[in-house]
């Protein structure tokens, strides 16, 4: 059989990077093949070559045995190459026709308008050639993710002879029963002889569905492997290029410390509803539950980023009103974003300026003018102490990987002394190798005597490092685990109990 | 007017806008001409509906090239003094040159969509922001108009059908009881037009596009670039009518006239509930934004409040009309 994709010596720089030195990768009809490696390895990178975002400096691309050139995504969709991007990609304000029909708009006989009856058809047909129960007119900006990720999946496939299909981290936004669904298309692209390249960190997801994995490291190819007959182990430590320390699983305080922060009868809406738990020192607390829960709501809530309807907070047990993130800040509260892009950094500005950003009263002369020598030193020595990689103080934090970039915003709310820190999704877009050393960092600072809550998505993140986990469902909190007692199937069973199930 | 109304089923029809945006403008532009009608018996008089209808067109035609910039999440600081210019070059076509009434015509319209062409270049090719291209096409096109006319009147005594572009009826001619002058008209009928580009035509899907998500845009293979420069230049093309609205109404193209225009515009284009961040917009709540302005002013006028005082109303309006949409947004 002749592979629809080959790629050989391929080679790409960006300025200042050699972001992929000769490159290889290989992908057959009807295969699903998972490319692994640490953020900057040069997945992404390759893919959009592939797809035709960027264009390689050198090196060959075959599709079906034929040398082609591709100079940009038109060229890529001609020859049967759809990618769904990391990021979605989709115009909120227009239909799901106009998504899926964006530069090929089908028109009258004219030619003078577009033929809106038409498209409305063509894409029907698209849809339920995927079997997904769409509205071809509703506006994208009115679907959940979930249903967002699908129309970009048919858009991908709508051109008439898609043979390759790229996904870029496709489960970072879904929850466990949209992946299933997801995982069912792709069975069924599979079956009808579609290439399917699958890009993701989440190991659990690859054993799922792939057939082969090929692993990249800083920017090279390193290995292609059958997934069924490789273990995790290989692959992770082909991708970092070195056996990683296990930190074992969480250390339990030794007694049960100081209550420092205690949330009670907290409610707003429909998202938050009467929420208690407390957060003792030293210890760190786990926040399961699906998308959608209300894990981030109760976070914001307490950090006085969302108003409440109700509810008391109690700081280290003298009762206190948080109505601005301001006021959290002052008391010792820290919220680290799930979104660290969007809220938790100036993204064009430079490391020192991020993490001196919350507690600039701290380093100014006469309330105005910077200090520059002691923002410069109290950096250089989180920098140092949190093992950030950057290149200089000035370096864009834009310009940094997530692992990193993460850091800086933990290095900033320690800038500030917070005790209580929330990190919402710590680990969301870092790679393997990064994310040990935020346990290792989250473990360090509960050691300290910091009280940590940790929002995460990822079962095997939150068994790892929790001592006590809370589960939420609907905006409720509907049950707390000890570490000991606890399995993905007690907290899962515990995530999906509605309202009606409740017992008690 | 609005083709979404047909369309029941989900949320709402493909090409559509948010209706209750258009209804929440109509509602404010009936209830001013309510107020007005109570504190003045003069305001409903049809001498006075058909100034109002004659001194919407102009800023109207103007907004309707902001509108399709704006959905675009751009901005056109210049569509005024492009207005004046292309009269201006009318103006050099007809009374200095001679040539035939529609070879002036067509002049305005050309000047205007090179100009747009230029602006979408600066700001497609060269990565100038829309503001800072605009800000200087508009200052360079002021400094032009002047320049061509040594900052005289240039008049159009030669040419007597230049003025009724803008000043005789049609409609009058036909119905003798509804004296609407043609700048009405031709006002009416490019909203009609433009709202069937928008909602439409691929030039109208990508106006939306562009504004909606850029690069989902470009990485769909579509040439962006390409797209936006035919957006600017379709909105400068806009302008030259409205020069020729103008000049033909003052039978004079006036090159120290235009600065100003650009705000009104934009006001008009704002309070009709399209957003300065893009995505969303209709050529229906634009026109009903330019007739909430002229309301304003004809019925403060009337009701003899100061000149001062009606620019105060009018700044007042703009800000609670954008808060009155955030409100609907946030809902």
């Amino acid at each position: 059989m002749t592979p629809i994709v080959t790629i050989r010596h391929l080679n790409k720089t960006f300025p200042g990077v050699r972001a992929l030195n000769d490159a290889q990768f290989e992908l057959f009809p009807g295969e699903v093949h998972a490319l692994m490696g640490e953020n900057g390895a040069g997945k992404s990178t390759l893919m959009k070559v592939l797809a035709g975002v960027y264009q390689k400096d050198s090196g060959e691309i075959l599709v079906n045995g034929q040398a082609v050139e591709i100079n940009d995504p038109r060229e890529a969709q001609a020859l049967g190459i759809g990618i769904i991007h990391q990021e979605l990609n989709l115009m909120s304000h227009l239909s799901v026709a106009q998504n899926i029909f964006i530069g090929r708009e089908p028109r009258t006989r004219s030619g003078l308008f577009i033929d809106v009856p038409r498209m409305w058809r063509d894409t029907q047909e698209v849809l339920d050639r995927l079997h997904l129960t769409l509205d071809p007119r509703t506006l994208v900006g009115d679907l959940t993710v979930a249903k967002q990720q699908m129309v970009e999946i048919a858009k991908a496939l709508s051109h008439a002879e898609s043979r390759v299909l790229i996904m870029d981290e496709p489960t970072a936004a879904l929850n466990n029963a949209e992946i299933d669904e997801l995982f069912r298309i792709i069975g069924q692209l599979k079956s009808h002889g579609v290439g399917i390249v699958y890009i993701s960190h989440k190991m659990d997801e690859l054993k799922r569905i792939s057939d082969r994995v090929t692993v990249m490291r800083d920017g090279q190819y390193i290995a292609t492997v059958p997934t069924a007959e490789t273990s995790m182990e290989t692959i992770i430590s082909m991708m970092v290029g070195r056996t990683l320390l296990d930190t074992g699983g969480p250390q339990v305080p030794a007694e049960q410390s100081e209550v420092v922060l205690e949330v009670r009868n907290l409610n707003r809406g429909k998202v938050i509803k009467d929420v208690n738990f407390v957060v003792r020192k030293g210890e760190i607390l786990g926040f399961a539950g699906l998308m959608g829960a209300g894990r981030t709501e109760v976070a914001r809530a307490v950090f006085g980023a969302d108003k409440v309807d109700s509810g008391d907070i109690r700081v280290r047990g003298e009762k206190v009103s948080i109505r601005h993130p301001a006021d959290a800040v002052r008391l010792g509260i820290g919220y680290l974003s799930e979104d660290r892009k969007r809220y938790g950094l100036a993204t064009g500005m430079d490391v020192s300026s991020n993490v001196v950003l919350a507690s600039m009263k701290r380093f100014l002369w006469s309330q105005f003018v910077l200090k520059r020598q002691a923002i410069r030193a109290t950096c250089a020595q989180f920098v140092k102490q949190l093992e950030i990689k950057t290149p200089s103080l000035d370096q864009k934090v834009a310009l940094l990987s997530g692992g990193n970039q993460q850091k800086i915003v933990i290095a900033k709310w320690l800038v500030r002394d917070c005790e209580i820190l929330f990190f919402d999704e710590p680990t969301r877009g870092i790679d393997v190798g990064a994310k040990s050393e935020i346990y290792k960092l989250l473990n360090a600072l509960a050691q300290q005597g910091r009280a940590i809550v940790m929002i995460s998505s990822e079962l095997p993140e939150i068994l790892r490092m929790s001592h006590r986990i809370l589960v939420m469902c609907e905006g409720r909190i509907t049950g707390e685990v000890s570490a000991a007692e606890a399995t993905q199937e007690r907290i899962m069973q515990l995530a999906t109990r509605r309202e009606t199930a409740k017992s008690n | 007017m609005s083709e979404s109304t047909t369309q029941q089923k989900p949320k709402r029809a493909l090409f559509s806008s948010n209706t209750r945006q258009k209804l929440l403008a109509f509602a404010s532009l009936i209830g001013l001409m309510v107020f007005f009608s109570l504190a003045s018996p003069s305001f409903m008089q049809t001498d006075n509906i058909v100034g109002i209808l004659q001194a919407t067109a102009v800023n109207g035609v103007l907004a309707i090239a902001c509108t399709f910039v704006i959905i675009t999440s751009g901005i056109d600081l210049s569509v005024g003094t492009l207005m004046t210019f292309c009269s201006v070059m009318a103006g050099v076509f007809l009374t200095y040159w001679g040539l035939p009434f529609y070879v002036g015509v067509l002049a305005a319209i050309f000047f205007g969509a090179l100009s747009g062409f230029i602006s979408g270049t600066l700001i497609a090719k060269l990565k100038i922001p829309p503001f800072i291209a605009t800000l200087g096409m508009m200052l360079v096109l002021k400094g032009l108009a002047l320049v061509i006319s040594g900052t005289k009147p240039i008049y159009f005594n030669d040419t007597p059908e230049f003025t009724s572009i803008s000043q005789e009826s049609l409609i009058g001619y036909l119905l003798p009881d509804l004296p609407i002058p043609n700048a009405v008209l031709i006002l009416f009928v490019m909203a009609v037009g433009a709202s069937l580009i928008l909602n439409k035509t691929v030039l109208g899907n990508y106006t939306f596009a562009l504004g909606s998500n850029e690069e989902a845009v470009r990485l769909s293979g579509v040439n962006v670039d390409r797209w936006k420069i035919v957006i600017y230049t379709f909105a400068g093309a806009i302008c030259g009518i409205a020069g020729l609205l103008i000049a033909s109404r003052l039978n004079s193209a006036q090159p120290s006239l235009g600065q100003g225009y650009e705000l009104d515009a934009i006001a008009a284009v704002v309070i009709g509930g399209t957003s300065l961040s893009g995505g969303t917009g209709t050529i229906l709540g634009t026109i009903i934004g330019a007739f909430i302005i002229s309301v304003l002013t004809n019925g403060l006028r009337i009701m003899s409040v100061a000149q001062e005082w009606q620019t105060v109303v009018t700044g007042a309006i703009i800000i609670l009309a954008v808060f009155a949409d955030n409100m609907r947004k946030s809902k």
